[in-house]
């Protein structure tokens, strides 16, 4: 669930009409006092975080002058909430309440219906205020091809004695925020408190709002970076991991780091999971060997070899982890030759360092397991592969293992240097890279492999060279699967003539500020 | 008998002509599946592993007659109007495959399903497996490893996550054990045919006599399924296990839809009820078979 801000919630309520206390989002505290000089004191300082609680940690300051606003800008904005820093702040005009009340809207995952949840009393928490008031809660479930007309706001109100010019303004604020949930494809959206103001107004003091993050796409309006459930801003080397799922669209990829910056005493690993459950039973196994995971990572779905790759070198790029694990539920129906090739082209660019132990049962595991044998020569540190017979925690006892024997204990993040073709390159684009023959090393071939290694029956030998069988709009388009066969195959029994050049944006960069920072 | 599907159920698959579509398509038929149209706008008249292909579910049941169910294959931005589609031309049953289906597209379906009667599996479903007769979806991968992986039996099988969905399976199958029918409910916290639906399900079904859930954190299903098992709605004995013990909350494993929210739907609020309620509870997937074992002897099975 992707969370907005609080000024970003507020901006989708007033352009549903429900009215919200006049406001500024300033970034200084010299804005803020600006702020507070346009709007009108007394106001309220609010930090934009996402977290529930904000006035418990000091995050709701009031101000009586535009000075004293300024002063406690200057202390909200140093604030560090969840080791990040608090950037902006939202300065709203202090209105006079009369009475606190709570509208909210969830999905009701069984009704398989959106849920009103409204309460005449507000202010607090809604489990706090069901516990302690549940006579004071309504719920309704909206069948969303009725919709929630104002008529039957009204009726669910009756049953809490609102009765007048109060019920008429409620129900229609109740209506609007069904509509603006709808609208913004939210997952939740909470005015909290809705107040009631000395004038009889209604105002929507707070607000909080998650979109759902599958139909994010349908709102570029929210600049949401990355849609996913996160309760801090996402880090440098997420937002490089997602930009790598955006423009993918085969198969799922997921990166999210528990740490920032591992300690190598605590033993951190890096984690490679393949599917929410499998992924999850895996974690537990190696948890419980007294492991910590470095990241949480997921590519399932069956993705393409060059998704598995970039996942690969992505969880690389941590430095201080001690080993690699990649597991999923052990009987995927994925291709699993993909994830070993992925893995394997990572593992010899990176001349990996630390101990991996694979687990890659499911379909075509053999295949997969001979890869990663007929590889494992080329890549420095110990890497095993085990298949469905193989529960996770034998593998994570293996790991364990190896880890122990290791030489080298640390991982070190290597640059990534930059690409210069061959001059003898003949090449063509795929879905997201390039293949790259060297014709001048394929004169020597004798065998040929790279093109019946392609399955697809993307290539073909032309005056003795691999070139294209189809067009090469065909082969970008995804006809080439990014499977890394042909290279693999080449550089085990050709010249090692074939590069799949698969671009990570911002990977460059990231490693070496890593460098810099060391 | 099975669930949901077996060898005579006509079999529709929309979005026969992308990548994933044409391989499923292969699976099911090879696996025994019967198979009998695709649906891919503007592709009709074309062939794909031997089906026919139409513009429209509505021509493709003017054609070749009644549809039981359609598996569902386009990219997730598609999948409302596909699914809009076949329920409006009056397929009773739905099995949506993709990931990212925005969650407000699941609740128009199901209101749209629950007017004209018609059940969805999905959506984010490996799909529907019943050993020996028919597989909806793509469980198995290939028809080869599908056949070698799933024995038939009496084991019913309801899963959240679709690789635990066939570990658990091939375990059971691999322990001597066979299975009626499999079943990955989806990833999504709303899906169309959740564990207690299941469960109703396998509970008439002569074909099964036990059956064995994966849970995991994040909604009520499994809660729901102790209430059915307490007021003697689930009596065939149930083995369940949870997912997610190691899950910090507030933490979301991708697709899995495994979201704590507070105290419900944790993981230790799911293994009490179920307890309680009488399941026997399995601590980690390898101990599944061992206990399954256990309990057809308590059962005489
Ligand atoms: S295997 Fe390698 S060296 Fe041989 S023809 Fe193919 S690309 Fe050229
Ligand atoms: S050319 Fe063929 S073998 Fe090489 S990556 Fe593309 S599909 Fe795979």
């Amino acid at each position: 669930m992707a969370r907005l801000y609080e000024y970003q919630s507020k901006e989708i309520l007033r352009k549903s009409g429900i009215k919200i206390p006049e406001g500024m989002v300033v970034i200084s505290p010299e804005e803020a006092k600006e702020a507070a000089k346009k709007i009108g004191c007394p106001v309220v300082l609010k930090i934009q975080v996402w977290a529930k609680g904000r006035a418990e940690i000091g995050g709701v300051k009031f101000a009586e002058t535009p000075e004293e606003a300024k002063r406690t800008a200057s202390e909200l904005l140093g604030m560090e909430v969840k080791n990040f820093r608090v950037e902006k702040l939202l300065v709203e005009k202090k209105l006079d309440v009369e009475r606190e009340l709570f509208a909210g809207i969830i999905i009701d995952d069984y009704a398989k219906k959106p849920m009103l949840i409204f309460s005449s009393i507000g202010g607090m928490g809604i489990e706090e205020i069901a516990k302690e008031h549940p006579e004071a809660i309504v719920t309704h479930r909206i069948d969303v091809l009725e919709g929630f007309p104002e008529y039957k706001a009204r009726e669910l109100l009756g049953k809490l004695k609102f009765k007048g010019r109060t019920l008429v303004k409620l129900s229609g604020t109740l209506s609007k925020l069904y509509k603006a949930f709808r609208k913004s494809d939210a997952r939740v959206a909470e005015i909290n408190p809705l107040a009631i103001t000395k004038e009889g107004d209604l105002f929507a003091l707070d607000c909080h709002i998650t979109i759902d993050d599958y139909a994010v796409y349908r709102h570029p309006e929210f600049g949401i970076e990355i849609a996913r459930e996160f309760d801090r801003p996402p880090t440098e080397l997420e937002k490089i991991a997602y930009k790598v799922e955006e423009k993918d669209y085969r198969g799922t990829f997921y990166f999210f780091q528990m740490v920032k910056s591992p300690i190598p005493k605590e033993k951190y690993i890096g984690f490679h999971g393949a599917g929410g459950g499998g992924s999850m039973m895996s974690m537990d196994a190696v948890l419980s060997r007294g492991f910590k995971t470095a990241n949480f990572t997921d590519t399932s779905g069956n993705p393409p070899a060059s998704k598995v790759y970039r996942a690969a070198k992505i969880i690389l790029s941590q430095p201080g982890i001690i080993g690699y694990f990649a597991s999923g539920s052990g009987v995927a129906s994925q291709e699993q030759f993909n994830s070993a090739r992925g893995l394997v082209k990572a593992f010899m660019e990176e001349k990996l360092d630390i101990p991996a132990v694979l687990r890659l049962g499911g379909n075509y595991e053999e295949k997969a397991i001979e890869i990663l044998e007929a590889f494992s020569k080329f890549i420095p540190a110990k890497i095993e592969g085990y298949g469905r017979d193989d529960p996770p925690e034998f593998c994570a006892e293996r790991l364990a293992n190896l880890i122990k024997e290791g030489k080298t204990k640390v991982h070190k993040v290597r640059k990534i240097q930059d690409y210069t073709p061959p001059k003898g390159e003949y090449s063509f684009k795929t879905l997201t890279g390039k293949v790259s023959i060297d014709h001048r090393a394929c004169a020597n071939c004798t065998t040929q492999a790279c093109v019946p290694a392609c399955t697809y029956e993307v290539l073909k030998i032309r005056d003795g060279k691999p070139v294209l069988a189809i067009s090469e709009e065909d082969a970008g388009k995804g006809k080439c699967t990014e499977c890394l066969a042909c290279e693999l195959a080449c550089f085990l029994h050709g010249e090692k003539a074939i590069h799949i050049y698969l671009p990570i944006p911002g990977l460059k960069e990231y490693r070496e500020k890593l460098a810099r920072e060391e | 008998m099975a669930i949901l599907v077996d060898k005579k159920t006509r079999v529709l698959v929309q979005g026969i002509t992308g990548r994933e579509g044409r391989a499923r398509a292969k699976l099911m038929k090879g696996y025994g599946t019967n198979v009998v149209a695709g649906v891919t706008p503007g592709k009709g008249g074309m062939e794909v592993e031997g089906v026919p292909v139409f513009d429209s579910v509505y021509e493709a049941i003017e054609t070749v007659g009644e549809i039981d169910a359609s598996a569902v294959f386009v990219p997730a931005p598609f999948v409302k109007a596909a699914a809009l589609e076949a329920i409006d031309a009056g397929v009773k049953l739905l099995l949506l495959v993709p990931d990212r289906v925005p969650i407000h597209d699941t609740l128009e379906i199901a209101s749209h399903a629950d007017r004209k009667r018609a059940k969805f599996v999905g959506p984010n479903t490996l799909g529907v497996l019943s050993p020996g007769k028919a597989v909806l979806g793509m469980i198995g991968g290939r028809p080869e490893t599908a056949k070698k992986w799933f024995n038939i039996g009496d084991i019913g099988v309801s899963s959240r996550s679709g690789g635990i969905t066939s570990a658990i399976s091939y375990y059971i199958s691999r322990a001597g054990f066979g299975l009626s029918t499999i079943v990955h409910v989806g990833g999504d916290v709303v899906v169309g045919l959740p564990h207690p639906e299941i469960m109703k399900l396998f509970e008439k079904d002569a074909d099964t006599k036990m059956v064995v859930m994966f849970g995991e954190i994040g909604t009520t299903q499994e809660e729901r399924v102790a209430e059915m098992m307490k007021k003697g709605e689930l009596t065939k004995p149930l083995v369940a296990f949870i997912g997610g013990k190691a899950a910090k909350e507030g933490t979301r494993f991708s697709h899995a839809g495994a979201i704590v929210e507070g105290g419900r739907g944790s993981y230790a609020s799911k293994v009490r009820t179920l307890k309680e309620a009488g399941a026997y509870i399995a601590e980690s997937l390898m101990e599944i078979p061992k206990i399954v074992a256990e309990v057809r002897k308590e059962h005489k099975f």
